[in-house]
């Protein structure tokens, strides 16, 4: 049986995502072997032409030439897997998104002709259809292999998309909103990290993107009273997964309600 | 080679990047190192986010050194503040800096550059003939990552770095739990410097190099201290961009850098082991010693070698941090909120990291400035390609081209983190 051949793009990013593959450090050299890794800039100068059966996307498109680089992949590969919370919502990068004159001093470049971006920073699915995402900044790599896996296998993959919440009361960490005061996305935020920031006592920032079909509205008061400098909840919704709707939604109506 | 080369998208390096090298009547008539790695605007949004925010958001500039850009603000910010962290914290940053090294390090010598030397288009390919060079390779990277992973609860992005320290003491049975893979880790690593000696490198000696580095008056620098030229200009943090200038250029979304005499110059680990290698601990002195290189060290590709030798360095620290690693007390200093203006440099792996940040008297920032490593090479890494010229011209097409393409791999550079820090503009229409 043919190897299924698999492909790594980047577009805006920090590499970190793809950074996760080569971080499976124990399990790189069999995921090479029951695939075949047929571009990934970063890991190999060995380049075979498509068509991919598996394209895994790292990045948001955030220039003219990505976005038309997108649609050239989407043509060459079978499934395209969003790899990440830049991929999936636009990134930290979206920020500029909501950007306006008030918000940012006006800068000048030396010569910003020279530079060829966009206005804004979108998720991969703003530009083609896609066929599975993955959100994380980073991505957990396990559940990347998942992915992979799954795909392999001809099966859904196993990515839970419940909240963050459930991780913590598994790990038996105390709730760092109750117990502290300190505010926390948690109850509104995808599990995969492992509850990580509450285990180090801080409140969960939200980089693996809001649980699907999220109301926050019950929240938002909840979050808004615990802030510990004015403005803090906004900061924390428009943050890594900031573009995301349900986050960008909600801190929309909190700047409403403030006005 | 007698048509121009072409590398349009350069693999194995971080980030996006294009090479060309066009002839003109049979001599070379131009050199582009071009950067189209989209910029992200990082000091544009980072202003009106509160300090606290700024190591978790800087980090996101590189995946693969995000200690580096967490270190390199809280010192910054610290310094605006006035904070003083305690030893303890200033041990467990060290710690945590030795294991992003580890990581980035490894993963350069033998995925990244190795390749190259060895005639593999990757890793990968390699692990074919010689698994058992991969294998370790695979396990050096990862005790880095397991300690970065033991530290601040994940490999990239950790979460446990704040402005005044660490927002909880680490685990002590998950720091010494590594002990045993760590002191592995120091022998493995002295094999590589020994095989990394035993390389056939491109014959390339830069005679001009200016190498810039930080240097501390008690340690091997990479956390803080003063900014150090070969030329023997020490320039104090606050004086940085006073002498070590950027230029916006054409061809590149990143900047390029000069110092005020208007020549490139290089930071990274030849630099650091030129310049601050009399500081190194016993069991990389010894081992510097054993493979007798003359330093300073003027190949550009041969950087492998201090990559090397600075991983024996920072394992053997590992090891002594962690057996020592002991916390007491809280692991963070509480912050006296107030108007301020701060600037710091850290070593990452590829090089000299500037931040410099000013502060609202509530927090928030007003202004940020970063001068990332890979930026700081480019201009120098198109002055050593011109360097090189004359030799390419007589060699085969491909060989020229993976020769070029190598010159600029052995640099590590981070592409993406060159490119993050241009600022956004927006006009009112």
């Amino acid at each position: 049986m043919r190897k299924p051949r698999v492909a790594v793009y980047k577009f805006s990013s920090c590499d970190g995502c793809q950074l996760s593959l080569l971080n499976l450090e124990d399990e790189i050299l069999d995921l090479a072997n029951a695939v075949e890794i047929a571009f990934f800039l970063e890991a190999t100068s060995d380049i075979s032409p498509g068509p991919y059966d598996i394209a895994l996307v790292e990045g948001s498109i955030s220039t003219p030439h990505e976005a038309e680089r997108i649609v050239e992949i989407r043509k060459q590969a079978d499934i395209v897997v969003a790899l990440g919370t830049c991929a999936t919502s636009g990134g930290i990068q979206a920020l500029r998104n909501f950007a306006d004159a008030d918000d940012y001093a006006l800068k000048v470049y030396q010569h910003p002709e020279f530079l060829d971006t966009l206005a804004t920073s979108t998720p991969i699915s703003d530009h083609i259809k896609i066929d599975l995402e993955l959100w994380g900044c980073p991505v957990n790599k396990y559940q990347v292999l998942e992915v992979i896996a799954s795909l392999l296998q001809n099966r859904r993959p196993n990515i839970p998309n419940y909240s963050v919440c459930l991780d913590c009361k598994r790990a038996g960490n105390i709730c760092v909103m109750v117990a502290y005061g300190t505010p926390c996305l948690g109850p509104a935020t995808r599990s995969g990290c492992g509850a990580l920031c509450p285990e180090y006592g801080r409140g969960c920032y939200g980089c693996f993107g809001p649980i699907p079909n999220a109301d926050l509205s019950p929240l938002l008061p909840i979050l808004t009273s615990h802030e510990r400098h004015p403005g803090e909840v906004v900061q924390l919704l428009r943050n890594f997964a900031g573009y995301a709707p349900t986050f960008r939604e909600a801190a929309d109506e909190l700047l409403q309600e403030g006005k | 080679m007698k048509t121009n080369i072409e590398i349009p998208a350069l693999a194995r390096v971080e980030g996006e990047g294009a090479l060309y090298i066009r002839l003109k009547d049979g001599k070379i008539n131009d050199i582009e190192l071009n950067i189209y790695e989209p910029p992200r605007f990082f000091e544009g949004f980072l202003q009106g986010r509160f300090l606290q925010e700024v190591p978790d958001i800087t980090a996101r500039i590189c995946g693969i050194c995000p200690i580096a850009y967490q270190m390199s603000s809280v010192k910054a910010l610290e310094k605006a503040l006035l904070v003083n962290v305690t030893p303890e914290i200033r041990a467990l940053r060290r710690l945590l800096y030795d294991a992003e090294y580890i990581e980035s390090h490894a993963l350069h010598i033998y995925m990244l550059q190795a390749p190259d030397l060895l005639g593999h288009p990757s890793v990968l390919s390699l692990a074919e003939v010689a698994p058992e060079v991969v294998k370790k390779a695979l396990r050096l990277k990862k005790i880095g990552n397991d300690l970065l992973r033991a530290i601040g609860g994940r490999s990239v992005h950790p979460v446990n770095t704040c402005v005044g320290g660490f927002y909880r003491w680490p685990r002590i049975a998950a720091i010494k739990s590594l002990k045993e893979d760590l002191i592995w880790g120091l022998e493995a690593a002295k094999e590589t410097v020994r095989w990394a000696a035993t390389l056939e490198y491109p014959e390339l000696e830069i005679d001009d190099y200016e190498f810039v580095a930080i240097t501390h008056p008690d340690e091997y620098a990479i956390l803080e201290g003063e900014v150090l030229s070969s030329r023997g200009i020490k320039t104090p943090i606050e004086q940085f961009e006073k002498r070590y200038l950027e230029k916006h250029v054409k061809h590149s979304n990143a900047l390029h850098s000069h110092t005020s005499d208007g020549t490139p110059y290089i930071t990274g680990p030849l630099a650091r082991l030129n310049l601050n290698y009399h500081q190194l601990g016993e069991e990389a002195s010894e081992i510097l010693a054993e493979i007798d290189i003359d330093l300073p060290i003027n190949n550009p590709y041969k950087a492998l070698i201090a990559r090397a030798i600075e991983l024996v360095e920072v394992y053997a620290e590992a090891i002594r941090l962690a057996e020592a690693y002991n916390p007491q007390g809280p692991s963070h200093v509480e912050l006296a909120l107030r108007e301020c203006e701060g600037a710091a440099a850290s070593e990452a792996p590829r090089g000299l990291l500037y931040h410099r940040y000013i502060v609202n008297a509530n927090g928030s920032i007003n202004h940020a400035h970063i001068v990332p490593p890979t930026a700081q090479n480019l201009a120098r890494i198109e002055a050593d390609l011109w360097a090189f010229a004359p030799r390419v011209i007589d060699m085969p097409q491909e060989a020229a081209t993976l020769a070029c393409e190598h010159l600029v791999r052995s640099y590590d550079p981070c592409i993406s983190c060159a490119t993050h820090f241009l600022e956004l503009s927006i006009e009112e229409t």
